[in-house]
């Protein structure tokens, strides 16, 4: 029985990160509408959109290649994998020995890579200028969120997010400006790597605006609910993520900590929502060109937490 | 009880002056306040070296007085009586011409008199904290007299000096905290810590490589005020623009109170660290500050930034003498700053009074000087042969001192040395040949030259240089006891 | 308070100062500068607060007293008051962008940190480690001043230049002796005062405070 405790909790983590995701964008798209005083679809909606999406057909342009059809079966993989490395209820889970925080980082690079090349597969403008957008923002997210990782691990001397879990648990309270200063940049990070405001609007409809759903403006049916379900993973996935670095409590170590776990797992996701959905109310839409500055900013954040972590501790 | 005296005259007259300093009697007081000055100076050199307290720290550790900083005092209190006489003639014209108002003479006045209490406070101070404090006073105190005249070119050089020397004392108070951190391991905290009198005592046990962090700070912070390059881009533009009496105060002593305070830390640092570590650094920069103002003299059109340069210059000479160091190059380096400052005073003054004559500060229209005024214009020909190094003035006798001793310990630097020398003496005469010479131009002024102050200052150069009195002798000697 | 938990708090306050001086470097409104800055002056004051109760120290009080007043209220009102009168909202462009700036500054860091690591190693106070933080806001005061190109912003810079100074004085030693404090105290008040003083000067000689205007005093131009 506890060999398979390891595979049960990978397992629910799984299971957590296809089924619950879009539960948590419900969620989020609800608060939204509280907080602009519409009325809102109901909690369950993206599994009604996903559903819909399932039973219809795919309409691919002529010149699509290869790419463009295997893209959100890959893009989907890939973030599923990253959901299944990141300790979201356990920190028992067998693929976090393979894999640590630079394997994370990669593995959304597969994702954002693929799907920009589908953006610009078409030879449509709108796709080409959401790819382009796309990679510019996560050529300057990415030295940022490696510092971010660096610096956290620092802590636990490890780049193994288990380890960085365990460690960070364990810990005693102290105030540390070097987590203050990198809690802000992963912040400033989430932000642009799942493409909210104020980096990128997700109900914008207008193509001038968009980044994200340029790239996808092409795809339908089952490819596109492929996709709009992995944007959903990467949020659940990324907010996980930050759980997981800076207020692990009640993680469980093993099988049985795990209804606790999920429990409070579930508080701090909504919470979590919360507070996307304040900022997304709160800020407007950046300028494209000010989004290096942004990202900048979240760089200067993570490399001011390291050097303060050299300095004063 | 002498020192506070001393500093209260320069104090309480420049509260009077900036009531009264319009007023047609406000020179003479100036000038009377300053005499004043000079004359406590004197005797207050005559009684502490009477009473044999040289050294010692007086008023309660407050100040002290030494071989070093006494005759800089006297000579701080004589060149700004001089130029006190020099100004009231100077300025007149300048109220005259309606260059500056009434209010701003108020200022002038009052700025005049609280900068020399700054420079005198600067060198008596024991604490080298006040020694900061009162830097940074002088600096501050000085500012908007270069302003005065409010042309767009004068409002720059002040923002550019206040910028640029406020950033180096900035750093030269962070050497200070250094300093300071090496001695409270020492003494304790309290006043203590930053006594001169206190830091020389327990040298040997300050750490050498706190002392040596604190001098890089010393050097770019006070060096900025010295005029060393590259730390000098202010000093040009500072001392041309401002009025000719406060150029000559800022060349002729401010630089000297600068390089006094950066040869003080210097002998801090080379006490506890034991070698010459601190004074390769001078000499690197005082090498570096003379070639470069020596080359820089040609291209100049205006004269007062010309003499500027050649200030630079000469602070440079004086600070690779300081850092050469031994008995030979310091007695020459202390020479050189009291050369120095007479000649440049004397040159600023000629040079002022051939602007006024001319009209313009621009060389090129300045012609004809021994013919427009031949007293100004043999003035300025022996300032310019003095400040050149020719003998029998008192600039050669330090220059070859200078020479002689790197000649002894450092051979390979001198032909450096001397290639500078050479250069700022051919671009001096080259420049001075059509201003003196030639047929002076027809829209040219009257002006009531004073030229007292001049002949006065080329007379005692030019003494000097042929004789050294005793009790000068006696100072100098005892100043490089200090300072090797 | 513990000296543990003193040094926590310290090291807190320090972040904070640096990540202001990051700020400044990054702002381009002047309101944001100002405010930003006097947020600077306030950490720098708490801490010089927490310094005095911890090690006792009874005129480092009056030094933080004299912060707090000085640099978070007066100063601030002085150029808050100024630039409304000469309606100076927003900075020009910086000589070099941004984003580069801030990476000069993040240079500047690491630069200070190994300068000040012989008075790390032989301090005994435990407010050593935030010397190179000190060390590290003066210098990127200074960067602000050579970067800029507006009298305002460059006369922050050198303000929070002097407050860097401030820091180094809590941190390496417990503060210079009262009488050096109170000197520098009065001689920054004076070079407010004379910044003020002057704005008005440049306002009125060249009809802007952008200093780029300011740059014709070279060699070999008539005067």
């Amino acid at each position: 029985m506890t060999e398979l405790g390891p595979i049960f909790s990978e397992f629910v983590q799984i299971a957590l990160t296809v089924l619950v995701a879009p539960l948590f964008v419900g969620w989020i798209r609800m608060l939204k509408c509280w907080a602009q005083g519409r009325k809102a679809p109901g909690v369950l909606q993206p599994y009604l959109n996903l559903m819909k999406l399932f039973s219809k057909d795919i309409l691919l342009a002529e010149n699509a290649s290869w790419v463009f059809r295997v893209t959100p079966y890959v893009v989907f993989g890939s973030i599923l994998m990253a959901g299944s490395i990141i300790p979201i209820v356990s920190t028992d889970i067998p693929l976090s020995a393979s894999a640590d925080i630079i394997a994370l980082v990669a593995l959304f690079g597969i994702a954002r890579f693929f799907l920009a090349l589908a953006g610009m597969d078409v030879g449509t403008s709108f796709g080409g200028m959401g790819s382009s957008r796309e990679m510019m923002i996560a050529s300057l997210a990415e030295p940022a969120i490696l510092m971010t990782s660096f610096t956290v691990s620092l802590f636990s001397r490890s780049t193994s997010i288990s380890e960085t879990v365990r460690f960070v648990e364990g810990m005693d309270f102290f105030l540390s400006p070097s987590m203050a200063f990198v809690f802000f940049a992963f912040v400033l990070i989430m932000l642009a790597e799942t493409g909210r405001v104020p980096v990128d609007n997700p109900t914008t409809h207008l193509e001038l605006t968009m980044i994200h759903e340029g790239m996808i403006l092409e795809y339908s049916g089952r490819h596109l609910a492929l996709i709009e379900w992995a944007g959903m993973m990467k949020l659940f996935v990324f907010s996980s993520l930050g759980i997981a670095l800076f207020a692990p409590w009640g993680i469980a170590s093993n099988a049985s900590g795990i209804p606790l776990a999920l429990a409070l797992a579930a508080v701090k996701l909504a919470l979590i929502g919360v507070g996307i959905v304040l900022a997304e109310t709160g800020l407007a839409k950046m300028r494209i060109f000010r989004v290096p500055e942004f990202l900048g900013t979240a760089f200067i954040l993570a490399t001011l937490g390291m050097l303060s972590h050299f300095m004063l501790e | 009880m002498i020192i506070t005296t001393l500093l209260g005259v320069s104090l309480v007259s420049a509260g009077l002056l900036a009531l009264v300093g319009d007023r047609r009697m406000a020179p003479d007081l100036n000038i009377l306040a300053s005499l004043v000055s000079f004359v406590i100076s004197v005797y207050l050199a005559f009684d502490v070296y009477s009473s044999g307290t040289a050294g010692t720290s007086l008023v309660g550790d407050y100040f002290f007085i030494d071989a070093f900083n006494v005759y800089l005092v006297v000579l701080t209190t004589f060149v700004s009586t001089t130029t006190a006489v020099f100004s009231r003639n100077y300025m007149k014209f300048e109220r005259g011409h309606g260059k500056v108002s009434g209010g701003r003479m108020r200022f002038y006045h009052a700025m005049y008199q609280l900068f020399i209490f700054a420079m005198l406070l600067a060198l008596l101070a024991n604490n080298v904290g006040v020694l900061w404090i009162s830097m940074e006073l002088a600096t501050l105190a000085t500012v908007l007299l270069v302003s005065l005249y409010r042309t767009p070119s004068s409002v720059e050089a002040a923002w550019k000096y206040f910028i640029l020397c406020g950033v180096g004392i900035a750093l030269a108070l962070f050497g200070t905290i250094l300093l300071y951190f090496a001695a409270e391991k020492v003494v304790g905290s309290g006043v203590q810590g930053l006594l001169w009198t206190n830091l020389i005592k327990i040298n040997a046990k300050l750490e050498p490589r706190i002392l040596a962090l604190a001098f890089i700070f010393f050097m770019v912070g006070y060096g900025t005020k010295v005029g060393l390059v590259p730390l000098h881009s202010w000093l040009p533009d500072a001392h041309s623009e401002g009025p000719t009496p406060i150029s000559a105060v800022l060349s002729g002593l401010l630089l000297n109170i600068a390089l006094y305070a950066l040869v003080r830390c210097k002998v801090l640092v080379n006490l506890s660290m034991g070698g010459n570590w601190a004074g390769r650094i001078m000499m690197g920069f005082g090498l570096l500050s003379m070639i470069v103002a020596s080359l820089s003299l040609f291209r100049q059109r205006d004269i007062k930034r010309m003499f500027a340069y050649s200030s630079i210059e000469h602070m440079g000479i004086a600070t690779f003498a300081f850092g050469l160091g031994g008995a030979m190059a310091t007695f020459g380096a202390l020479l050189h700053m009291l050369m120095h400052s007479l000649t440049k005073s004397s040159i600023f003054f000629t040079a002022g009074y051939a602007s006024q004559l001319s009209g313009t500060q621009n060389m090129v229209h300045i012609r004809g000087l021994i013919k427009a005024n031949p007293l100004v214009g043999w003035g300025l020909i022996f300032g310019v042969m003095a400040i050149a190094g020719t003998p029998p003035f008192g600039l050669f006798a330090s220059e070859f001192l200078i020479l002689t001793a790197s000649m002894k310990q450092i051979p390979a630097l001198t032909p450096l040395v001397l290639f500078a020398l050479v250069v700022a003496f051919a671009a001096l005469f080259r420049k001075l040949q059509p201003m003196v010479f030639g047929d002076p131009s027809p829209d040219r002024r009257e002006i009531n030259a004073s030229v007292l102050p001049i002949y006065l200052h080329m007379g005692l150069v030019l003494a000097l240089g042929v004789f050294i009195p005793v009790f000068l002798q006696k100072w100098f000697l005892e100043a490089v006891e200090i300072l090797k | 308070m513990t000296q543990n938990f003193a040094t926590q708090v310290n090291n807190i306050l320090a972040a904070f100062i640096l990540l202001a001086s990051f700020g400044m470097l990054a702002q381009r409104r002047i309101y944001g500068l100002l405010v930003i800055f006097a947020w600077q002056g306030f950490f720098l004051a708490l801490s010089a607060g927490v310094v005095a109760y911890t090690a006792d120290i009874k005129h480092l009080y009056i030094s933080a007293a004299l912060t707090l007043v000085l640099k978070v209220i007066v100063l601030p009102y002085i150029l808050y008051s100024l630039v409304n009168r000469l309606n100076i909202f927003r900075d020009v462009e910086p000589l070099v962008n941004i984003p580069t700036t801030m990476l000069i500054g993040i240079a500047l860091v690491i630069f200070s940190y190994h300068l000040t690591a012989p008075v790390r190693e032989l301090s005994t106070l435990f407010t050593r480690t935030t010397l190179a933080v000190a060390l590290s806001t003066v210098l990127l005061g200074f960067l602000m001043m050579i970067t800029r190109k507006k009298a305002v912003t460059q006369v922050i810079g050198f303000l929070a230049m002097e407050n860097g100074l401030f820091f180094a004085a809590t941190s390496a030693t417990y503060g210079m002796p009262l009488v050096v404090e109170l000197g520098v105290a009065l001689d920054l008040l004076i070079a407010a005062l004379i910044f003020g003083i002057f704005i008005f000067q440049i306002r009125t000689t060249f009809d802007t405070l952008d200093l780029r205007e300011m740059e014709k005093l070279k060699e070999g131009s008539e005067t």
